[in-house]
């Protein structure tokens, strides 16, 4: 053991057991893992990644490039540096050779994120840190004082953040910061406790007080365990009471090294030497097989090697302040000759940085020899001197190079203590020019994914939308879809139905009796002002200023470029009132072009536009026997033909529910969608759901209203479209008003390529064998036999279903120059298997709408 | 994550806001008196400048207005804010 | 010894042709020129250091699965070429072919991922469709329970897609342009393009003004800049596009995957780490900086898809800058100005194009006129408007 009798702060009432590579150890609450093994008198922790040589503890904290360990219990995580794992019971811990292990199994942790607002947000809780958070404190200012280490308490007035280590420093003030709640507490932390938790701190004013980072220095066998930052070996007596050796070489740049060799010494330890590169002096070599057992001296300018027998390295490079949250922000650095080290240059944040002008830099880097090959300057990577001269020989001039070609500074320590050391070897080898540096990058020390990922998880990655009625599709057997954020009914099988029968026997009822769907999820966009209907001519491709109130009227938008972008239903409600349904997916998308046109384009108009989707639960009624079941549960209603017919609206009572009745079909079929306030959606659903026993009503979901709506030819946006289709190559000329003078699209319909005749055009597909379903997103060609690629496609298939109502197969299909093509034959290569199929119209079923309009 | 001034609502996280490219760029009076290559330019070319560039949001998340910021892109330093 | 990857020579007063941006398709171009053309006296002027922008910053995925005849015939060329690059340049890049799978997460997802697989196989593309379990055989960490938000439907897979390390394809093509004569001029910026009755002459740099007959353009994010020099503007947004790393990891990912949908795309490179891409941030900048909520996104989606990186660590983010046009396809071509070039608007695709954009673009620039590969990417055809839309097939929707 080497534990001090006295010193440290540890608590040496509470032992702490723990295990590391397969051996039982204790240590103290207080330590961590890297003061408990150098206690115990572990000196080699791993082993490096390329060559293989032996690694011990290197410093005292986050900047560690050597003491990587795995964590084992209480469970899996790769790659954490022993000097910042707090030791606690049960800790099992194996050392690496650079590379981690995942666990195989379901991380149990939690993990949760919060925000917070500070006037200042001071980073460091050293004597610096907490000063400047007193003062800014004493103005009355909020602050927020984060430091990395297991701090009890801060100042008065002041939030104390501690285990909190501020990891990206990013545009306006806004930085993120990782909180270890429970790794301290082992087996013994509380589950419902967040494991780690991300602070996103936008803060007024910021504090850099991250002190500095001891430079190591490059010299032969620099890597070996026992050769320690001379800093870090005070850090081990003074926090935790360690000494880490008991025969010490001291090898410096500059006066801190003093304080180390002085202390350490008087705490037992024996100072063989104190080298000093100023007094011409420097480390030439070191033996020992797993740790430091003698250390070479020479002169610099050449002569007598002599031997010291010790089995502890301290080496200060001088100091590099922590500047990386500096960079991060966008500040320049600027390596400053005289002082030796980095200094910050200027931000544009609102930012200072406290430089502690105690810690001296160096600009001596590399001991001279003539065999580099063991002078490390990145201990995790393992790369040298020698891998720095190879890269230069090779032609490279930028660090950036030297970086990328060696693999220096890229390890979990991001090169904290190599890559000054790094920029200094290059420097050397091409000489004169400044030192350069790699830019900064967040994150600071290495954050779990599970904490960036935080509570948005499973359910929680994304909204779960659901409609008023969604407990009954649940309750009855629905299997659901996602569509967007919203969860539709995809069918309702009965008893051990697959889809296609299930779907076959909805389609039946909706053809043949009547059936019902849930179309709540549908956009609803009211557009409302004197000038709404002038504001809608302007968008919409048809005119729809003429549509009288109580008509409906089916339109669709394009984008600038010509392309339908989403279509749907115009009611007008009154004069100055309209009522737009938009798919389900593209509802906040549509509302959104609605304003960006209104508010940047024409704010002179007035018309305002409200989302109304979650105002209103649709039920669409739809069959033969339709009209009889609204009847009876709207007697008030006269929904004959004549009266209520087609493409109109009513306002009524529908089951004792104030409703408005739209008659419009998405199926072909005699048709009603039945609206009602969002919190009366389930009674509506059960009342119409009664009402139609008699008739044999059936519940429906999207697949079905799939195959209905194709059958009639009529598209879905984002299935038989897909941002490259016009109106016109949907066969809907119809649909654009060719004498309103501009609508959003319509100039673009007449560019060479818009105004093509062998555009893609949708059309039917009845493929020859009327049992061969055509896959969705086959494509098409000409011949029967498939020719060596590349092989032009003439199209694909957009939708394709069995039919009930057709007794055969049938798809939907975009092919170029598809109109000009029915009744041609076609070929759907299918990998083993070549499908002929003839092209049709789009609309299969009831060509003439008789059913719709009857 | 900037921190963009609404106008209307005050300062918010770039989260709440949906980002609408550059701004000024006005509808042309008639499309159709335009050549092929004028309606391209509309449709298609926009300024993409290093340095300050004005540009559209719209607070979606909040007000759910549109406004015009002039950003440095060099540095996403927000140099003005208008309605 | 070493061997010499390039000498860094002073840039000379004039060369036959200038391309403008040293990265890898600069490099690649430079390369081509003078293996498939014989044209040697060219210079790579790049304004920092080589292979430094969008070569160093992307995820180093190459695949050739694209939808439209024109993209998958380009990208196939490129990936044919990476076949057999390694031995073409004499230079070790790491290419893996260990597949791509491409997610559906919803059947809109999965109609459009067919679809793909069927273009492909028309153009002589490796895709094939999986279902979840199979997809599952080829990455098993892939979470394909039904019981996430988004739930894996199926898959596409191109089982020659992989990866290649990035820098070492940057230094394999300056090495080999550099052996045939091609100058690499490093940390030279250019501030002026000289055009003379409408046709390019030379350039302003930072090192001097540089004669040119033939200037080509390669600088992705920075191609509106220099377009500004002689009054083109292109229809092009420079977007930052967000990366990261985790530390070096024991094997757990055997292929690359990509998700459209919930904007990850993953591969475990050679060392161990996994090299992970997060969505394009929505504003324009040249930063090369994002914001972390695009980040935190990503680990959300990750972690959906695989629960195993709970623990990985980020080790480092980064952005580049993306070049980004209206149908997330390249520009390369011709310009209105004579003997001006152009290739740019690559966005997230760049890197898998390398050499398959460095033997068309040389091809362009050598004989004035387009290979019949990048035909189909001029800048006219947004005046046409036969764009050549690929938001679906990009890895990212932007």
């Amino acid at each position: 053991m080497t534990r001090h009798p006295t010193a440290g702060l540890v608590d040496r009432s509470v032992p702490v057991g723990f295990r590391f590579d397969g051996q039982e150890y204790r240590g103290y609450r207080g330590d961590t893992l890297a003061s408990a093994l150098l206690a115990n008198g572990v000196r080699q922790v791993g082993t490096s990644v390329r060559l293989g040589r032996p690694r011990g503890i290197y410093s005292a904290g986050s900047e560690e490039p050597t003491g990587v360990v795995q964590i084992e219990e209480p469970f899996p995580e790769p790659m954490l540096t022993a000097t910042t794992v707090e030791l606690h019971d049960g800790l099992v811990a194996s050392g690496l050779s650079g590379r981690g292990r995942l666990a195989t199994t379901p991380d149990p942790a939690r993990y949760d994120a919060v925000y917070a607002h500070t006037d200042v947000l001071v980073v460091g809780g050293g004597p610096a840190g907490v000063a400047a958070a007193e003062a800014a404190a004493r103005t009355g200012a909020r602050v927020i004082l984060a430091d990395e280490h297991p701090v009890a308490a801060g100042p008065t007035g002041v939030r104390l953040l501690a285990r909190t280590t501020v990891v990206g420093y990013y545009d306006d003030n806004y930085l993120v910061a990782v909180q270890r709640r429970t790794n301290h507490l082992g087996a013994a932390a509380p589950p419902h406790v967040a494991r780690e938790r991300l602070w996103r701190i936008r803060a007024g004013r910021v504090v850099l007080a991250t002190g500095a980072h001891e430079r190591p220095i490059a010299f032969a066998g620099n890597d070996r365990p026992g050769v320690m930052l001379a800093g870090a070996a005070r850090t081990y007596l003074h926090r935790y009471g360690v000494l880490a050796g008991r025969r010490a070489v001291v090898f410096t740049t500059n006066d801190s090294a003093y304080a180390a060799a002085r202390e350490l010494a008087g705490a037992g330890v024996e100072i063989a030497e104190i080298v000093d590169t100023r007094q011409g002096q420097a480390v030439v070599g070191v033996e020992g097989d797993t740790g430091v057992s003698t250390v070479e001296v020479a002169p610099l300018a050449g002569g007598a090697t002599r031997r010291y027998d010790a089995d502890l390295l301290l080496v200060s490079g001088g100091w590099n302040p922590v500047l990386h949250l500096y960079s991060q922000a966008g500040g320049r650095l600027r390596f400053d000759e005289e002082l030796g080290r980095f200094v910050p240059d200027g931000c544009r944040q609102a930012v200072s940085f406290v430089l502690d002008e105690s810690l001296p830099g160096s600009t001596f880097f590399v001991v001279p020899a003539e065999d580099y090959r063991t002078h490390f300057v990145d201990l995790q990577r393992d790369v040298t001197v020698a891998d720095v001269l190879d890269a230069t020989g090779a032609g490279l001039r930028s660090v950036e190079h030297v970086k990328r070609y060696t693999t220096a500074g890229t390890a979990h320590d991001q090169g904290k203590t190599s890559g000054v050391l790094t920029s200094a070897a290059v420097r050397q080898a091409l000489g004169g020019h400044a030192l350069g540096l790699t830019t900064f990058r967040p994150p600071y020390t290495p954050v779990s994914f599970a904490t960036l990922a935080g509570r948005d998880r499973g359910r929680c990655f994304d909204p779960v939308r659901v409609t008023a009625i969604h407990d009954w599709h649940v309750a009855h057997g629905a299997l659901f879809e996602n569509v967007g954020q919203w969860q539709r009914a995809r069918y309702y099988p009965v008893a051990a139905e697959d889809m296609p029968a299930a779907v076959r026997r909805e389609c039946r009822a909706a053809r043949e009796g009547v059936a019902l769907m849930d179309a709540s999820t549908l956009g609803k966009i009211e557009v409302q002002g004197a000038d709404a209907a002038a504001f809608l001519d302007r968008l919409y491709t048809n005119v729809l200023s003429s549509l009288r109130p109580g008509a409906i009227r089916y339109g669709v938008l394009c984008h600038a470029d010509g392309m339908l972008f989403d279509d749907g239903t115009v009611a007008r409600l009154a004069e100055d009132r309209f009522l737009l349904t938009t798919t389900t997916g593209n509802a906040a998308a549509v509302l959104e072009w609605l304003e960006e046109w209104l508010q940047t384009e024409w704010p002179h108009l007035r018309a305002y536009c409200t989302s109304v989707t979650e105002q209103w639960a649709t039920v669409a009624l739809v069959g033969p026997r339709s009209r009889d079941v609204l009847r009876s549960l709207a007697p008030d209603l006269a929904v004959d033909a004549a009266a209520f017919p087609f493409m109109t609206w009513r306002d009524s009572t529908v089951a004792g529910l104030a409703a408005r009745v739209c008659r419009i079909s998405f199926s072909g079929e005699l048709a009603y969608e039945i609206n009602v306030p969002w919190w009366y959606g389930t009674a509506l659903w059960e009342a119409v759901y009664a009402a139609g026993q008699p008739f044999g009503i059936t519940p429906y979901g999207t697949e079905t209203m799939h195959v209905l709506r194709a059958e009639k030819g009529y598209p879905i946006v984002g299935q038989d479209t897909d941002g490259t289709v016009t109106p016109h190559d949907l066969g809907m000329a119809w649909v654009v008003s060719k004498k309103k003078p501009d609508f959003v699209g319509k100039r673009s319909f007449s560019r060479v390529d818009t105004s093509r005749p062998d555009r893609r055009h949708l059309v039917g597909l009845l493929p020859d064998d009327r049992t061969t379903l055509l896959p969705e997103g086959a494509h098409l060609i000409a011949t029967r036999d498939v020719p060596p690629p590349p092989v032009p496609a003439l199209g694909h298939v957009t939708s394709s279903y069995p039919s009930a109502a057709l007794g055969r197969t049938f798809a939907l299909a975009l092919v170029k120059g598809g109109r000009d093509r029915i009744g041609q034959r076609l070929y759907a290569p299918l990998g083993d298997r070549v499908v002929p199929v003839t092209v049709a119209g789009p609309v299969l079923y009831d060509p003439e709408g008789a059913r719709r309009d009857g | 994550m900037l921190l963009i001034r609404c106008p209307w609502c005050g300062p918010r996280d770039e989260a709440e806001y949906h980002y609408g490219g550059q701004a000024h760029v006005a509808y042309p009076e008639d499309p159709s008196a335009l050549t092929d290559e004028e309606w391209a330019r509309y449709l298609f070319v926009r300024a993409n400048p290093e340095g300050p560039f004005t540009e559209r949001w719209c607070h979606t998340a909040g007000c759910r207005r549109w406004f015009t910021v002039v950003r440095d892109t060099r540095t996403n330093e927000i140099l003005a804010v208008s309605r | 010894m070493t061997e010499v990857l390039w000498r860094n020579p002073e840039p000379k007063r004039r060369y036959q042709t200038v391309i403008v941006g040293g990265g890898g398709h600069g490099l690649a171009t430079a390369y081509y020129l003078a293996r498939n053309h014989g044209i040697t006296d060219v210079a790579v002027l790049e304004r920092g250091w080589l292979g430094g922008g969008n070569m160093a910053r992307n995820t180093t995925i190459i695949r050739s699965n694209y939808l439209w005849d024109a993209s998958a015939g380009i990208y196939e060329h490129a990936l044919k070429l990476w076949e057999g690059l390694e031995e073409d340049l004499g230079h070790e890049i790491l290419f893996s072919q260990r597949g791509v799978l491409n997610l559906a997460h919803s059947p809109q997802d999965v109609r459009d991922g067919v679809r793909r697989v069927y273009a492909n196989q028309l153009a002589g593309i490796d895709a094939q469709w999986l279902d979840p379990a199979q997809a599952r055989q080829v990455c098993p960490i892939l979470n394909v329970s039904p019981d996430v938000r988004y739930p894996v439907m199926g898959a596409s897979y191109q089982p020659r897609a992989g990866i290649a390390r990035h820098d070492h394809v940057a230094w394999g093509f300056a090495r080999a342009a550099d052996t045939l004569g091609v100058d690499l001029v490093q940390h030279c910026e250019v501030t002026g393009i000289d055009v003379h009755n409408g046709r390019v002459t030379g350039l302003r740099t930072t090192r001097g003004d540089i004669a040119a007959e033939r200037v080509a353009l390669c600088a992705a994010g920075h191609s509106s800049v220099l377009g500004a020099m002689v009054g083109l503007d292109l229809p092009i947004q420079s977007h930052p596009l967000q990366a990261l790393v985790s530390e070096l990891l024991e094997p757990v990912h055997p292929t690359v995957v990509m998700s459209n949908a919930v904007h990850v795309y993953v591969s475990q490179a050679h060392k161990g780490e996994l090299v992970m891409g997060a969505g394009i941030d929505t504003y324009n900048s040249y930063s090369q900086r994002g914001a972390p909520h695009v980040i935190e996104r990503q680990m959300s989606a990750a972690l959906e898809l695989f629960p195993v990186f709970a623990r990985a660590h980020v080790l480092r983010t980064w952005g580049g800058i993306v070049d980004v046009t209206p149908d997330a396809s390249p520009i390369v071509g011709l310009t209105p100005v004579e003997n001006l070039f152009l290739n740019c608007g690559w966005g997230t695709g760049g890197f898998k194009a390398t050499p398959g954009v460095g033997w068309c673009y040389a091809h362009t620039v050598a004989r004035g006129e387009p290979h019949p590969l990048n035909a189909p990417f001029t800048l006219d055809r947004f005046v046409t408007g036969a764009l050549v839309d690929e938001h679906g097939a990009a890895a990212v929707a932007h």
